[in-house]
């Protein structure tokens, strides 16, 4: 049951990413190139998602628990460090070298090209980097 | 159509897929959180792995029912793929969070760590392609 909610969860997911130009990497790059031919669209994918979950996230988590789970596992620490801030700007200049993060690379393997497959891969190796210098 | 209507339904889409994860499972929609979950074999791990199917069964359904074309390839150079990889890869297990996790699911829920990490990645994305579109391309051949 629960692999099935995934499986239906990640479905949509991946059909927003799509339908939204995220799996793009030509239209994510000019989002991000605000002083060049800036293309506006992508503000709309997170601006359409976060009125979603602003508005439903706080019903949710005035459930006593999830519908198929024990608890809700969300993330215990509120403190901003300089990890979270140094993170956060690696991985959005990662971002901007080439365009994806990582789900609509995961997304784009299905289009088959060589260059995503190698942007995954380096992905992974650099999570485990990460994970093995740096645990915590 | 207006033009911007399939990058908002998209951006609804992607929110209710958030929605329900939290609903049903409990879980945060942050893909870097579920893609390291599932590679490093965390325990009740199937759900995990089968959201990843889903990323990937999505976008072919779509672009096969919708009869939309897949988005051309990327212009550039491999390395640069393998470098924006590995700076992502880094990036997001330091930093706890892409864009989803943070972006859509963090400021979903006020999280004030959310915000700040938002904030910073949009703007060293938007100084990278700043940098590389606007300084760097002066200085190649």
């Amino acid at each position: 049951m629960k692999a099935l909610v995934g499986l239906l969860c990640g479905m949509l997911f991946g059909v927003g990413l799509a339908m939204s130009g995220m799996t793009d990497t030509a239209k994510v790059l000019g989002f991000l190139d605000v002083t060049g031919q800036w293309i506006p669209d992508l503000a709309f994918v997170m601006g359409g998602a976060v009125l979603v979950t602003l508005i439903a996230f706080r019903f949710v988590l005035r459930m006593q628990k999830p519908l198929l789970n024990r608890r809700f596992s969300l993330p215990g620490t509120s403190v901003i460090t300089g990890r979270l801030v140094g993170g956060a700007a690696i991985f959005g200049i990662g971002w901007g070298v080439y365009g994806y993060c990582p789900g609509p690379a995961i997304s784009a393997l299905t289009y088959l090209d060589d260059k995503t497959f190698m942007f995954v891969a380096a992905m992974l190796v650099g999570m485990a980097l990460s994970n093995k210098l740096a645990p915590g | 159509m207006f033009a911007y209507t399939t990058p908002l339904v998209g951006g609804l889409l992607i929110g209710v897929s958030a929605v329900a994860l939290l609903l049903f499972l409990g879980r945060i929609a942050g893909i870097a959180g579920i893609l390291w979950g599932a590679v490093s074999a965390q325990p009740d791990n199937a759900w995990r792995w089968t959201f990843i199917l889903g990323l990937l069964a999505g976008p072919l359904a779509y672009h096969f029912v919708a009869a939309v074309p897949n988005p051309p390839p990327s212009p550039l150079p491999w390395w640069q793929a393998v470098a924006g990889g590995l700076l992502v890869g880094i990036g997001v297990r330091l930093g706890s969070g892409c864009t989803s996790g943070h972006g859509v699911c963090g400021i979903g829920r006020l999280s004030p760590r959310s915000l700040v990490a938002t904030l910073t990645f949009m703007a060293t994305g938007i100084a990278t392609v700043y940098l590389i579109r606007h300084v760097l391309v002066e200085f190649l051949p």
